[in-house]
Parts: C-alpha cells; sequence; structure tokens
C-alpha cells in the first residue's frame, strides 16, 4: 500500500473504518448507515463538486485538520462529505442571505460579506484560480504537492498572498470555517464519523443535562458523547 | 387594494416579550387584541423540544432561530461620509423572529439599571458637571425614576422568574447579593442557581481582594416555580444550548413558558404569525393612528387592519424601521441635531479575559444562558467619571454559558488557526480556560443614528433601515479600563496564559464577529417631545394612541444586559394604560 504525498492515507480510512467498528459495534439504534457501508472519500459521488474540485478539498481538508499527531484528522471524520452537502443546500446558496445589488465587494472588510456570489459559487470560482497559482508558484496542482508545500500554499491563500477577485476575498474563511463546522457538528450531517472529534476534545455531544456535574469542580466528565439520533461513541 | 379585516380594540406588532406581556395585560382588560408576527409560530413542543434543538449547525452557526436578511436587515456605515452596505449575513447582533422574538432565544441575564442610569444626563452634571460631557456626547434623562418603575420590575421578575439574591432590600445591604443594586422591595422569586467551577475561581479571587461578588440574576429558573399567569418553570439542567437556542426544558424564561399559554386561552386574544406590518396608519388628524397595514403571507395579500390602539412591539431596530417608514414623528437630522426618530442609537461594549490553566478541567459544555458570579464594583454608580476620564460602566463576571466546539473553540494566544498543531491543541485545551467578561455601556452621541437607507431595499420594496455607528473614545477608555480591572484579578488566579480581547485605541466596528444584540435607541423615551420620540410612559408624543415597547426607548446604553429593563418598563406602561389611558384616551402627559 503506497502512500501518495498529499493525498488522503489509505491508512487513515483503514484506521477510521476499524475505530468506527468499534463504534457500531455497540448494540443501540442506528439510523444512519454504519461507517463501515459508506463509501470511501475517493469513491463518494458528491452532491456539488465536480471530480476536479473533489480532488481539491480532499487535499486542503487533509492539511487543514491533518491525520497525524494525536486526534482525527478531517479525512478520517469525513469533513469533506459535510462541505459537499453544505454547498449543495442553503448555506452554499445564501438562500437565508441578503444578496440584492449593489455590489462593493472590496469594501471595508469591517463592513462584512458584501461578494454579489453564494459561498458554493466562490468555491467554484476560487478553486481554479488557486489551482493555477499553485501550478506557477510550485509547479504542480495543490493535490499533487507535498504537504510542507501544501501547507506553504494554503497559507499563501490564507494572508492574502494569491490575488483573488474581491468577490472571491472569503474563500479561504469559508473553506477553514466549513472544515471545522464539519469536524465539530453532528454526524447527521456527515462530518464528525463516529464523533471522534468530540472524543477528540472530550464534548459530550447532545447529552443535554448536566445539573449533577455542575458542582463537581475540576473533576473530568465522564461519560462520552451521543449524537443527536443516538449514536454513542 | 388591500384587504380590510373587522376592527380590533388593540393590535399588537410583534409577539415577543413585550407583545407577550402587553396583549395580556390588555387582555385581562377584556378588550380583543390581536397580535402580528412576522416569523413562524413557535412553541417548546416542538421546536425547542429534545434532542433536535441540541444542534449547534442548525441553531447556533446557521441561526435557525434568527431573523433572514433575506427578508429583513439593514444597512451599516462608521460615518456620516460613508456610503452604507447591508448587513447581507448576521454577525455582531442576532435579531429574532417568530413567536417568542429574541425571549426565545436570549442567554437570561435579567438586570435593573441602577439609579443614575435613568437620569444620566443630570446625574453626571451635578455629580461631575457637565463640562466632562464630551463633544457630540447626546446622553440624555429617561424621564422615569427608578422609584417609579420598581414595583414594575418586580412584576417582571414575579412573571419571569428570576433566580438570584437581593442586595439591598428596602435600604438595607444584604450580605452575598449585589450590595450596588437599587433598593428592592423584595427579594428575586427563586433562589440563585448554582454555578460551575470557573465562577467559583473567579468568586474567590474577587472576595480575597475586597470586592463584592454575587450571582448573576438569571432568567434560567434555579427550582419548580409557578408564576402570577399559572404558567410553570422546572429547574435548569445546564445542558449548555442556551443563548441562541429555545429551551428543551422549561427551564429558561420566555415568552412561551411564562406567558402565551395562559394568553392564549384568553379567548379575546388571537395572533396571526407570517404576518409582517408593512407600515402603521396614520389618522388625517395626524394626532392619532387608525391602525396598521400588513402583508399576510399565507394569504399573498396586504391587509388593512382598523385598531383603536397599537402597540409596537418588535426588536428595538424594528421598532425605529417601522416609525420611520410610517412617516410617524420627524425624524432626527444628525447636521442640526433636530427631529427624534433615529436619534440616538448606541450598542453595547463588551470586552474579556480568557485564562488557560493546565492543570484545571472546566468542563465547558456544562453551562447556561445566565450562569455565574458578578462584581458592580466597577458599575456607573461606583466610578468617579471626573478622574477616570470616561463616563459609563461595565459589570464583570465570570460564568460558562457553553462549551459548544464550532463557536467556542478558544485556544492560547500563538496557537495556529489550523493543521495538526491547532487539532492537537484542541484536544489539550478545550476543556483548560476560562474567561473573564466586561459587560458595559455604551454612551449615544451625534452621528450615531437610524435614518432610512437611500440605496437598498427589502423585499416588499421598501426602504432599508440604514445604521450609522462607530465606537468613540470615551467608550474605550471605559472598557480599557475594565481591562485593567479584569486583569487584576485574573493574575492573582495564576493562570498560566492570559489573553485578553478589548476594543482599544482606534477600533472600529466590525460587523462580522458576534457580539452583543443589545442595539438600543432611536425610538427613545424623555421628558420633552423636542428630545424624544416617547413621553416617559412610552406614548407617542404625536400619536396618543401609538404606545412603542422595547429597549429602542433607552437615550443611550445602560451598563447590563436590556431585557429586565424592558419588561419593566412594559408593565409600568401597561399600567398607565389601564389605570388611566383606556378610560380617557390622549396624552398622558
Amino acid at each position: 500500500m503506497v502512500d501518495l504525498p498529499g493525498r488522503p492515507s489509505r491508512r487513515s480510512f483503514l484506521k477510521a473504518t476499524v475505530a468506527s467498528a468499534a463504534v457500531t459495534s455497540i448494540p443501540i439504534g442506528l439510523p444512519h448507515a454504519k461507517a463501515a457501508e459508506l463509501p470511501s472519500l475517493e469513491d463518494y459521488k458528491p452532491v456539488y463538486f465536480d471530480a476536479a474540485e473533489w480532488s481539491f478539498i480532499l487535499a486542503a481538508c487533509a492539511r487543514l485538520i491533518p491525520s497525524d499527531g494525536t486526534g482525527p484528522g478531517a479525512i478520517e471524520t469525513r469533513v469533506p462529505v459535510f462541505i459537499d452537502l453544505q454547498m449543495a443546500g442553503d448555506f452554499g446558496k445564501a438562500a437565508d442571505w441578503y444578496m440584492e445589488g449593489p455590489y462593493k465587494a472590496d469594501a471595508n472588510p469591517l463592513l462584512g460579506f458584501q461578494s454579489p456570489l453564494a459561498p458554493a459559487e466562490i468555491y467554484r470560482k476560487a478553486i481554479p484560480v488557486f489551482q493555477d497559482w499553485c501550478k506557477q508558484t510550485h509547479g504542480d496542482a495543490f493535490e499533487k504537492l507535498d504537504a510542507e508545500t501544501q501547507d506553504a500554499a494554503l497559507t499563501s491563500l490564507e494572508k492574502g498572498g494569491v490575488k483573488l477577485d474581491p468577490e472571491l476575498r472569503d474563500f479561504f474563511s469559508f473553506l477553514l470555517q466549513n472544515t471545522k463546522e464539519g469536524y465539530f457538528a453532528d454526524p447527521m450531517y456527515g462530518g464528525n464519523q463516529g464523533m471522534q472529534a468530540w472524543v477528540h476534545i472530550g464534548f459530550p455531544g447532545a447529552r443535554g443535562s448536566y445539573a449533577e456535574w455542575v458542582n463537581n469542580y475540576n473533576a473530568e466528565y465522564p461519560l462520552g458523547p451521543v449524537s443527536i439520533s443516538g449514536e454513542r461513541a | 387594494m388591500a384587504r380590510q379585516d373587522p376592527r380590533k380594540d388593540v393590535v399588537v406588532i410583534g409577539l415577543g416579550w413585550t407583545g407577550a406581556i402587553m396583549s395580556m395585560e390588555l387582555a385581562q382588560e377584556g378588550l380583543e387584541v390581536l397580535a402580528l408576527e412576522r416569523g413562524d409560530d413557535r412553541d417548546t413542543v416542538p421546536d425547542f423540544q429534545y434532542p433536535n434543538i441540541i444542534d449547534e449547525l442548525k441553531y447556533g452557526i446557521r441561526y435557525g432561530l434568527m431573523q433572514k436578511p433575506r427578508k429583513s436587515t439593514l444597512t451599516i456605515r462608521h460615518g456620516l461620509d460613508d456610503t452604507a452596505l447591508p448587513y447581507r449575513h448576521l454577525g455582531s447582533f442576532l435579531p429574532g423572529d417568530g413567536v417568542g422574538g429574541a425571549g426565545a432565544h436570549w442567554n437570561g441575564q435579567n438586570w435593573r439599571p441602577q439609579e443614575p442610569e435613568y437620569r444620566l444626563r443630570s446625574y453626571v452634571e451635578e455629580t461631575f458637571g457637565a463640562d466632562i460631557i464630551p463633544e457630540g456626547m447626546t446622553i440624555q434623562d429617561w424621564g422615569v425614576t427608578y422609584e417609579e418603575l420598581e414595583p414594575y420590575f418586580d412584576q417582571f421578575e414575579k412573571v419571569a422568574g428570576i433566580s438570584g439574591k437581593a442586595g439591598n432590600l428596602n435600604g438595607e445591604i444584604v450580605e452575598g447579593g449585589n450590595p450596588f443594586e437599587a433598593p428592592r422591595s423584595s427579594d428575586y422569586p427563586m433562589p440563585p442557581l448554582p454555578h460551575t467551577y470557573d465562577a467559583d475561581l473567579f468568586s474567590k479571587a474577587a472576595k480575597a481582594k475586597g470586592l463584592h461578588p454575587f450571582p448573576r440574576p438569571s432568567a434560567n429558573a434555579s427550582e419548580a416555580y409557578t408564576n402570577p399567569y399559572g404558567m410553570q418553570l422546572g429547574p435548569c439542567n445546564f445542558c449548555g444550548f442556551c443563548e441562541r437556542f429555545g429551551c428543551l426544558n422549561y427551564s429558561k424564561s420566555s415568552p412561551q413558558v411564562c406567558i402565551l399559554d395562559a394568553l392564549k386561552r384568553k379567548p379575546n386574544f388571537s395572533y396571526k404569525t407570517n404576518s409582517e406590518v408593512l407600515k402603521i396608519e396614520k389618522a388625517e388628524d395626524g394626532k392619532t393612528v387608525t391602525g396598521v397595514t400588513y402583508f399576510d403571507e399565507k394569504a399573498n395579500e396586504e391587509v388593512f387592519q382598523p385598531a383603536d390602539l397599537v402597540l409596537l412591539c418588535a426588536y428595538s431596530l424594528h421598532n425605529v424601521h417601522l416609525l420611520l417608514l410610517s412617516g410617524i414623528g420627524q425624524p432626527y437630522d444628525p447636521a442640526t441635531g433636530e427631529g427624534v426618530v433615529g436619534k440616538n442609537y448606541a450598542y453595547q461594549m463588551t470586552g474579556g479575559t480568557r485564562l488557560y490553566f493546565k492543570d484545571k478541567q472546566f468542563n465547558p459544555f456544562i453551562g447556561t444562558g445566565s450562569n455565574g458570579i458578578s462584581i458592580d464594583d466597577y458599575s456607573i454608580s461606583q466610578i468617579d467619571f471626573a478622574k477616570e476620564g470616561f463616563i459609563g460602566g461595565s459589570y464583570i463576571t465570570a460564568g460558562q454559558t457553553n462549551g459548544r466546539p464550532i463557536q467556542s473553540m478558544p485556544l492560547p494566544p500563538g496557537t495556529p488557526k489550523w493543521g495538526k498543531a491547532w487539532k492537537e491543541a484542541a484536544g489539550e485545551w478545550y476543556g483548560r480556560s476560562m474567561a473573564i467578561g466586561s459587560h458595559g455601556s455604551n454612551m449615544s452621541y451625534r452621528d450615531c443614528y437610524l435614518d432610512l437607507d437611500p440605496t437598498y431595499t427589502d423585499r416588499h420594496g421598501r426602504p432599508l433601515m440604514r445604521m450609522t455607528f462607530n465606537w468613540k473614545e470615551n467608550d474605550i477608555r471605559m472598557t480599557q479600563f475594565m481591562k485593567a480591572r479584569i486583569e487584576e484579578i485574573a493574575e492573582t488566579m495564576n493562570p498560566d496564559m492570559i489573553a485578553s480581547g478589548y476594543k482599544k485605541d482606534g477600533s472600529q466596528y466590525d460587523v462580522r464577529p458576534y457580539q452583543s444584540t443589545h442595539n438600543v435607541g432611536g425610538a427613545i423615551m424623555g421628558a420633552e417631545r423636542k428630545t424624544s420620540v416617547l413621553n416617559k410612559y412610552l406614548q407617542h408624543w404625536d400619536c396618543h394612541n401609538l404606545f412603542v415597547m422595547g429597549a429602542s426607548a433607552y437615550p443611550q446604553n445602560i451598563q447590563y444586559n436590556p431585557t429586565g429593563a424592558l419588561g419593566g418598563l412594559a408593565y409600568w406602561s401597561a399600567a398607565a394604560i389601564r389605570k388611566d389611558y383606556l378610560a380617557n384616551p390622549r396624552p398622558l402627559v
């Protein structure tokens, strides 16, 4: 088994499957598909992203929350699936936002989001610009670069070193915010598989009642997380 | 051609806290009351029930219970020469809509302002001299005193079911309560909530410094309680999904939990949802209003609803917007200082310091909206404005409200925002920090105001409202003073690291990060018709059968969360209508 540089590690998929299998062996109601039955991220059919965008999203998520070190990464928690579903939903379409013109996309950032484009359109237009920048600056598409170069490229994107039209300037902040959302949101949204991110930090999820522990000062809470669907970890 | 519906005695615009209070009080008079709510109907079951409400993404991050800017928003600019741009998605403040309004998803921090706050300009002039008021600061008196309002604060606290401990009972200072509060005629209806570890550490540190910690007054119930309307609350379970969420447990005071079921049983009360009022209609004589025109979303048509009495009970910003759109009262002009509608918009000056402890576990997910211990040692009544060089004050608190990880993941200063180091820091530090916060006043200024935007319109084609607002030196000095006080306390607690976040010299208003949904002013109350929109009874100076509730009445912002004061004001106004106005409708002043 060879792990390509910059590709989501196959070993991390395997690791995730083993960990999830342990979770799903608890005999309680599980309305969603067991982790073992979910398609691998490479076999997953995105609802919103095309194949090139999906390769980028997988590779970017794998650097924003990597799998090495302590705690699960964005890949084994299936954060890219979360982002794909969000793009296809109300968030991606800016369904709740005021999107009437006139627009002043280069306004003082303190006045907030001013792009005429909804987040899903921003991803769609910004990814190729960033990919071109990666090719010109680092000689290859983002997902083909080694991890260290990918981190340098993302840092340039974050710090404004990649020239984006003003209407795309929120791209990195959406990408990072959506990645963290997918990591920590309830698993029903597609990420945080097996509630691994909640286990990692010690958040008990949807338990919803801690009255008996309020005055138990400086003591580790003993129970692991539950999800909205009743899944436990 | 608008449909016209049968006349009602009273039409209430907005069914949040003040709409529910006014509907109940006037329904008790036997009047036919109709409430019009622009948002959806909502109740504990099914809208706030477990487990679906315990969904951080849907409610905490995507703002499931908040107003949708696509349907309703405003434009914002920093100064008179700037072009305002739309507040396209929510950030700095989160107005609600739907039955219960923001009263469904608030924290439940329930305060009474201090005595000097109702007569701030007079207090400053008498105590320190008029010359300490900076050029351009337009603070005013409320036109009503604490003594007049006290019975109505008491009434609201009993309806809402507030947990706390009195510090000043009829002038007598009570150990363990807030010694700097205004005198209360009775104690809180419930004892204080238990508090979490962070609050306990803060309390001990404050006490050791000779300060006066007390339990934060809380609209999260500490025990089983039945209010004067027969509505019942149960003790809070510290689920950590309070602010931004409806309460799953009948513990957080809200219009739903405290008023609405009792109100809905009254045959002379009815309400319509998805019914946004577009305009309050003025009578030809200009001295009264005839009713309202609203958009009935289900019927997809405009409706004229005639009424004898119109009560404007929407969120503060929408109260002002509706007055401007309806042409009721003279709009404020910052160039001349004339006019009143939109004048003295103010916000809330907040800041905080986070303390990181390697060896302490705070279990931040154990929390509730108004958990904690506060001090009022640096409040408006306690500060020498002349000496310190600012007008204002703050209360200081520790008490965790939530550990929802998307929103609340404070990591030590210097931690990268992503990558392996971020992930590992999240695992290491999630439970190992606490905060001490400053919640402070914000004065009003000549060039901070609300008017109609010249460019942007809403889905009904009406101009959006335009907010002109920025931070001012006086209030920045106030918050920097609080930073120094909080850091002094924090140091005595021996944290491994601290990180402070306060507005500083040159800070500009940033609409992106959440700060506070305490937008006040714009339809202010006062002693004179030339300088205020409403008289002391919240009655419109020009149209006597129009009363305007809410924090839009505050001539500058108090140092406290606004709900306790607007609840008390609503009961005060209701009493004036019931005892005096109904028998003889006229200007009460």
